[in-house]
């Protein structure tokens, strides 16, 4: 129940309102700024299970979380550059930062087993609810065609992540 | 320098030689190179035989890994590559454990 609680929180919380309101076709340095955003709240979430977290799965999970969402973060940097692209702030971006906010603060008043619980399945929700927006906004509305290649990518390596992610639940479970 | 009398006959039979045993070497085992891109092994299917190595060579900025459930566990640097000598005749789906949408197969045969 709680864990569909924490769901529900990211799905409409976290990205569906967010993204509602990005129903405007996002520009490329504003798509650029929701992608590596969205990677720094993965990273957070993850340096925050790093912290917190005894279980070695979860751990492990998190650390494997910093490393891709550091290295794919890097890469949107050096793209940015090549292309002389300054990644633009949006409501968007403000709302990921805030809403990911209020998750953490919720996910430090658990610890143990609930802490490592609400982490996974919250991984799982933000995951899934990033790839929709990668699939059906971001991706669409790129015009760079290296940026888009970039998102495709991620696109790949996240739904990697949510199975990931899900595979971890199974196990603690 | 001094040129050794026999050198320009030995020479050819010593390549000879050397190629004869690097021929026999190659048809008992093989290196079988498979690509990691933009997470995906290629190729995706491989045939092999028992003793035969697979080199996966990642061209991704991301670790990845070769894992068989309940079997072996190869990990593969972001940029590097990763050998496994396939010890048994067996037909096993590949999986990476940071990525497990990545999928691969594996048939190895007895020579």
């Amino acid at each position: 129940m709680f864990s569909r609680k924490i769901a529900a929180i990211a799905a409409f919380g976290l990205l569906g309102a967010p993204l509602a309101q990005a129903a405007e076709k996002p520009t490329d340095p504003q798509i650029a700024h929701i992608a590596y955003t969205a990677g720094t709240i993965d990273i957070e979430a993850a340096q925050q299970a790093i912290k917190k977290s005894k279980n070695s799965k979860v751990v492990g999970f998190a650390n494997d979380m910093v490393r891709d969402h550091e290295a794919v973060n890097k890469q949107a940097l050096d793209l940015v550059k090549k292309l002389k692209v300054t990644p633009q702030d949006n409501d968007t971006s403000q709302a990921l930062t805030k809403a990911a906010a209020s998750e953490r603060g919720k996910l430090a008043k658990l610890s143990g087993a609930a802490f490592d619980k609400a982490y996974v399945e919250n991984e799982i929700a933000y995951h899934k609810q990033v790839n929709g927006a990668l699939e059906t906004l971001l991706i669409p509305s790129a015009s760079n065609a290296e940026l888009k290649t970039l998102l495709e990518t991620g696109l790949k390596i996240f739904q990697g992540h949510e199975q990931h992610a899900e595979h971890v639940a199974a196990e603690l479970k | 320098m001094k040129i050794h009398p026999f050198a320009g006959f030995r020479r050819p039979l010593g390549c000879g030689l050397l190629a004869v045993v690097l021929a026999v070497a190659a048809a008992q085992a093989e290196t079988i190179q498979v690509t990691i891109d933009k997470l995906v092994f290629s190729p995706k299917t491989i045939n092999a035989r028992v003793g035969d190595a697979i080199e996966w060579i990642n061209r991704d900025i991301l670790a990845h890994t070769a894992t068989v459930k309940g079997g072996w566990d190869v990990m593969i640097p972001a940029g590097k590559s990763a050998t496994l000598i396939l010890e048994k005749a067996q037909s096993v789906e590949y999986y990476c454990r940071f990525h497990p949408n990545m999928k691969g197969r594996v048939i190895v045969t007895t020579p």
